[in-house]
């Protein structure tokens, strides 16, 4: 009933190709934006903030990129946690090495560095797809995991090997409590899905899905495997880099090697799986299940007064996981982004049957 | 062979570089001819265990066409099935009913999630194992419980020293190895019988090599895949066992069970003796290069301590990869990328 397109006609192009063509689509969006910068910080605590809130909107960003690769391009990595800590540690060695440097143009150059180290790992992947990609990015993982732990000059000679980090200063503001780091990640979560969504309607995005659908065929219209592919890599890269710098600086303030280990790169995987694969509100609907799942597995069972022991959640969790892996892809391969979408098309004809 | 080795000589050039860096520590006098071999027969030993797992991989693969990345958890759901087992009863009994237990998870597989997942692309159906593996390793603990559990084959462990008349010091064997290599050795033959002589064993040769030409002259698919996992299943059994009385099961062998995708692109996903030869190779590469080329890289580069064993055998696949996709004896397959 009131969610309807009848009455709203467009009379340019520019109307009819903007990003949200139906007006409450647009005012929900505003609403939503609105309200994570308004109501949120009113309403959540500094612990929700911690604990829940900012890593959320963190690894968004991360699954976000991992989506670009695998669910846009169909390129499987199993090796995003360690392009995040290249992006970690990248802007780790620029804000001791470098004086002066803000931190935004810390962060798109920890990025960019990622995403050529990305681009490094992802070379194989001209010559070979599937399984074989899936083995070469998990030696990236393998290999970087070892590298940031072993190479003193990484983590500036410090005994433990783990590094801690300076508050961020941006023009003047500091960002140390909760809000103000939920603002600064949810800003440029903002700024990279926007910039998301129009790399995967425009040229660059076609081409990637043009090759994930068939590669053979996409040549053939002309697109090039080697810029499709390792476009794809770099920017997906870019995405983990930004993701992982936020989540030193930001979420963790201090890490220790192995911050940035294999788990953390097969939970990305699950989050693209289980919110949806080829869709950046997957990304984030992936992100929050898996983070609210554990939470609940921990509160839900004392309400009902059964106690449960931290051993038993963690083994829970994994055949949790593991089950809804296995029933999305057989069921709905494309995620709750995809139920959320079925829900959208049944809303357009609610109340009436046709 | 004059013009394979001049084209393939990238690949030539890789396998000379891996055999020089073998023999170089004993040529150059690094070490002592008796450690030299103490360090390669411990990395067969650890090759061994790769190997079986490699094993159980390409025996779904060629069936099933499936990259099982649930094999390492199905290692530590056997073993812990075996170790927890034993406790109660003798381990002989606990050894057959795993097998059981191994069979049913096969059937649940094929019933639960590969007939649904029929025809779908091959990253998907990894995706789908990974969710396998980790429902197994959640539930195998939760079942079983989560600490270090023995298994206790009862085999003596003490070292033997051979050869002390060849070189000076001689080599330190233990016996466990020793059965457990002999173990495994038997485990290929009695495959390789059960895969060449018996009507069962051409069923899924058929089904390897055609699936559609398999299905046309009557071959059950579904009965054929139960089949195959539960073999699977059984060959993790054997190498969880093995891993278990060695090292204990614990979670961790899951995640070293993760070197086995290496293994297999070394020696080629279709390739049984691959598997084993790959595994091989790898397990006595990582510890050469641990124990050899470890302590070299910290001095020159002044590194935090070695770990090299940790992504030397992933890195020597990836240039494997780069230079020969299909692995030292895997079938050749044209494919566009």
């Amino acid at each position: 009933m009131l969610y309807r397109e009848n009455g709203q006609f467009k009379s340019s192009y520019a109307a009819d190709q903007q990003l949200l063509p139906i007006a409450q689509d647009r005012w929900f969006v505003v609403g939503l934006i609105v309200f994570a910068y308004v109501a949120v910080p009113l309403l959540a605590s500094d612990y929700t903030f911690r604990a829940l809130i900012i890593p959320f909107v963190i690894l968004a960003i991360a699954a976000i990129g991992l989506n670009l690769l695998v669910g846009y391009c169909g390129q499987i990595s199993l090796g995003t946690a360690a392009f995040m800590s290249v992006g970690a540690y990248a802007a780790y060695n620029l804000t001791i090495r470098v004086e002066g440097l803000s931190f935004l143009i810390v962060l798109v150059l920890a990025g960019g560095i990622a995403a050529l180290v990305g681009v490094l790992f992802g070379i194989p992947s001209l010559r070979i797809k599937g399984l074989y990609l899936a083995v070469a990015t998990l030696a990236a993982q393998f290999f970087i995991d070892w590298l940031f732990a072993r190479v003193k000059w990484f983590t500036n000679y410090s005994s433990s090997g783990s590094v801690s980090t300076a508050p961020i200063e941006i023009f003047g503001w500091t960002v140390v409590s909760p809000v103000d780091k939920y603002l600064f990640v949810l800003s440029i979560a903002i700024v990279l899905t926007l910039a998301a969504k129009n790399l995967v309607r425009g040229h660059i995005g076609r081409s990637w899905m043009a090759t994930r659908d068939m590669d053979v065929a996409a040549e053939v219209i002309g697109i090039r495997p080697l810029t499709a592919k390792l476009s794809a890599f770099a920017v997906s890269s870019f995405y983990a880099g930004v993701a992982g710098a936020l989540w030193g600086f930001v979420h963790l303030g201090a890490w220790e090697p192995l911050a940035f280990n294999i788990n953390l790169s097969l939970n990305l995987l699950f989050m693209i799986i289980i919110g949806g694969m080829g869709s950046l509100l997957g990304a984030y609907f992936g992100a929050a299940f898996i983070l609210i799942l554990p939470i609940l597995l921990n509160q839900v069972p004392g309400w009902f007064g059964v106690p449960i022991s931290t051993g038993l959640v963690s083994h829970l969790e994994a055949m949790i996981f593991g089950s809804l892996i296995v029933f999305f892809l057989i069921v709905e391969p494309h995620g709750l982004a995809r139920l959320w979408a079925i829900g959208k098309e049944k809303l357009r004809l609610w109340p009436f049957p046709h | 062979m004059g013009t394979y080795l001049l084209k393939n000589w990238a690949v030539v050039a890789l396998i000379a570089a891996l055999v020089i860096g073998m023999v170089l520590p004993l040529a150059t006098g690094i070490s002592a001819p008796g450690f030299y071999f103490e360090v390669m027969l411990g990395g067969l030993m650890s090759g061994v265990l790769y190997s079986l797992v490699a094993l159980g991989l390409v025996l779904i693969f060629k069936a099933s066409g499936v990259f099982n990345f649930a094999q390492g958890a199905m290692v530590l759901f056997a073993a812990l099935a075996v170790a927890r087992m034993s406790e109660v009863m003798p381990l002989p009994v606990a050894f057959i009913l795993a097998i059981g237990v191994m069979a049913i998870f096969a059937w649940l597989i094929e019933r639960l999630v590969l007939r649904h997942l029929v025809n779908q692309d091959a990253v998907v159906l990894l995706m789908a194992t990974l969710g396998v593996s980790f429902f197994l390793d959640g539930f195998g603990q939760t079942v079983w419980g989560s600490d270090i559990y023995q298994i206790d084959t009862g085999l003596p462990k003490t070292p033997v020293l051979v050869a002390e008349n060849i070189f000076q010091g001689g080599i330190l064997i233990n016996t466990e190895d020793l059965v457990a290599a002999a173990v495994a050795a038997l485990l290929v033959i009695a495959l390789a019988i059960f895969f060449q002589k018996t009507p069962t064993g051409r069923a899924l040769r058929a089904v390897a090599d055609d699936h559609q030409a398999a299905q046309s002259i009557g071959i059950p698919l579904n009965h054929i895949w139960v089949i195959v996992w539960t073999v699977a299943g059984f060959v993790a059994l054997v190498a969880g066992v093995i891993w278990g009385s060695k090292l204990g099961v614990q979670f961790s062998v899951s995640l070293v069970a993760l070197k086995a995708l290496p293994v297999v692109i070394l020696g080629g996903f279709t390739s049984v003796p691959g598997a084993i030869i790959g595994g091989l190779i790898i397990g006595v590469g990582e510890k050469f290069a641990e124990v050899f080329l470890g302590p070299v890289l910290v001095r020159q580069f002044d590194l935090a301590g070695g770990g090299i064993e940790n992504w030397f055998a992933y890195m020597l696949a990836l240039l494997f990869l780069l230079v020969r996709p299909e692995g030292l004896f895997g079938e050749k397959h044209i494919d566009r990328v």
